[in-house]
């Protein structure tokens, strides 16, 4: 069997996929890529259909050895990739022989890498997704030292790029589109104000289960707590201190704390890649043609 | 939307993709829920990611239009729920819960009285979430409903059966929380190895019975 040995787990290293989707209902979080195109890239590059699992990294990258012959790519954050040692290309496909120690570095900008190789990391799947999710502990634990991970057989050709373009990380601002609702309601109309004025910055408190922030409270105008009630990937929910918390693929499939917005899913790329002290601003957008009138 | 009926459901934006539908209670949420699946079994839903049902709303994302449901779900008459079919999932339970005495002093009984009680009513799965398989049982009448511990425990162990609110749940896993103590159960209330991977989902119908 092909396989993966872990040689420096890095700060928290996980395999995903595109998640698991549709548990919702039995508490089930969906989980997955948190740079969901930046995941999807690295797997194209190596020949892969993008549901193979690749590992995303955080802030420090992570090394393993490969015991076979392989081509592997390096997408998201960007960062210094080597194959025993020696420089090679970042966001394109690199073919290394067996036993070669292939070193993800430490992101120069944003927070996580995603290293794919071809055929995919083979863990069994958990309720059709291999993605650890962090909120309910599903799917595989996160790298350790000396852990062994089981390859795939390569199933196409790898890209023929030199170098695949990729969205650069927010670096001063990080501006999020903001469709209000479904508890806009809940808070005073200075609420949304203070979102749009950009008093926010990344908290370091955040992680796969949210990007919390740091920033003045927003003020309620309904006091107390709601029933618990579905949410969404993207929902901003407002808990007791007033901070927005934007949830990301790990969070909790419902919750009793109004949402005061959802910022649409293609945006939440770069809200995967803000380091912490990033400022945060949100931008009010309206859902089109909304017959509730929120 | 002055027209609406009161009982109507009525349904909220959530961001481009998703429908928050609010009723006015459990009761009628687990109805809207039921009636959902029944129109997604028949073919007459729009295609979606997650029906997510909750306290007094139903969650309904990945919709390609959310508009046009929405404006669709305002008109919509809501079945009571139906009477469940079928057997209930059975969960054997040691009664010899840490708040068994607590819970015997607010229901106003002798503590040998809440095995009976409980495990003489009705349950059904209202909605999940907390952890996977952790369900939200409806069934205990009004005057049986007790409050969370003001202080929740740090570690509750798997299996234990507990009550705060209307509601009865069975913890999957050892987890902190703050509901009531009953008792404890043997029952696997989540292997994601086993197909369905909970044994309890929204809508299913559950009894207790005491172990011997």
């Amino acid at each position: 069997m092909t396989a993966l040995t872990v040689v420096r787990p890095g700060a928290l290293t996980t395999v995903q996929d595109l998640g698991r989707p549709g548990h919702a209902h039995l508490g089930v979080p969906r989980s997955g890529a948190l740079d969901a195109p930046a995941h999807r890239l690295a797997d194209r590059l190596v020949g892969n259909p993008e549901t193979y699992a690749t590992l995303e990294t955080t802030v420090d990258g992570c090394a393993v050895r490969v015991d076979t012959a392989v081509t592997f790519a390096v997408t998201g954050a960007p960062c210094a990739v080597r194959a025993d040692g020696r420089p090679v290309a970042w966001g394109a496909p690199v073919r290394v022989p067996a036993g070669t120690v292939v070193d993800v570095g430490r992101a120069r900008a944003g927070l996580r890498s995603y290293l794919a190789f071809a055929g995919g990391v083979a863990v069994p799947p958990v309720l059709g997704s291999r993605s650890r999710d962090l909120l309910s502990g599903l799917g595989p634990q996160p790298l350790t030292d000396g852990a062994v991970l089981p390859l795939g057989t390569p199933c196409g050709p790898p890209a023929t790029v030199d170098a695949a373009p990729c969205p650069a990380p927010p670096s001063d601002a990080l501006v999020l589109p903001l469709v209000p609702g479904p508890r806009a309601d809940w808070f005073a109309p200075t609420a949304l104000d203070a979102l749009a004025r950009g008093a926010y910055r990344v908290s370091p408190a955040s992680n796969r289960i949210g990007l919390r922030t740091d920033g003045p409270a927003l003020e309620r105008s309904v006091p107390g707590e709601l029933p618990s009630e579905g949410m969404v990937l993207g929902a901003v929910q407002v808990p007791p201190d007033g901070r927005p918390v934007v949830f990301l693929a790990d969070h909790p499939t419902t919750g009793g704390y109004p949402v005061i917005g959802v910022v649409p899913e293609p945006a939440l790329t770069a809200a995967a890649q803000a380091v912490p002290g990033t400022r945060v601003r949100f931008a009010v957008v309206r859902a089109p043609s909304s017959p509730s009138g929120v | 939307m002055s027209d609406s009926r009161d009982d109507a459901p009525r349904p909220l934006r959530v961001g481009r993709r998703a429908l928050l539908v609010e009723v006015a209670d459990t009761a009628a949420a687990q109805a809207l829920h039921a009636e959902l699946l029944r129109r997604r079994e028949a073919g007459t839903l729009p295609p979606v990611t997650e029906i997510v049902p909750a306290a007094r709303t139903v969650l309904l994302d990945g919709l390609d239009d959310p508009g046009a449901l929405a404006a669709d779900l305002a008109g919509w008459t809501v079945p009571p729920l139906p009477p469940a079919d079928g057997e209930p999932v059975v969960i054997p339970v040691r009664y010899d819960g840490e708040d068994l005495a607590e819970v015997a002093a607010l229901w106003g009984v002798p503590e040998a009285e809440v095995p009976r009680v409980h495990s003489s009513l009705d349950f059904r799965v209202a909605f999940c979430g907390f952890a996977p398989g952790f369900g939200y049982l409806t069934g205990l009448p009004p005057e049986l409903h007790v409050p969370r511990r003001a202080t929740p425990r740090t570690a509750v162990p798997a299996g234990s059966v507990a009550l705060a609110g209307p509601y009865t749940g069975v913890y999957p896993r050892s987890s902190p929380g703050g509901w009531l103590l009953v008792g404890r159960t043997d029952a696997v209330m989540w292997d994601p190895g086993r197909e369905p991977a909970a044994l309890l989902a929204p809508g299913t119908r559950v009894r207790f019975e005491v172990a011997r």
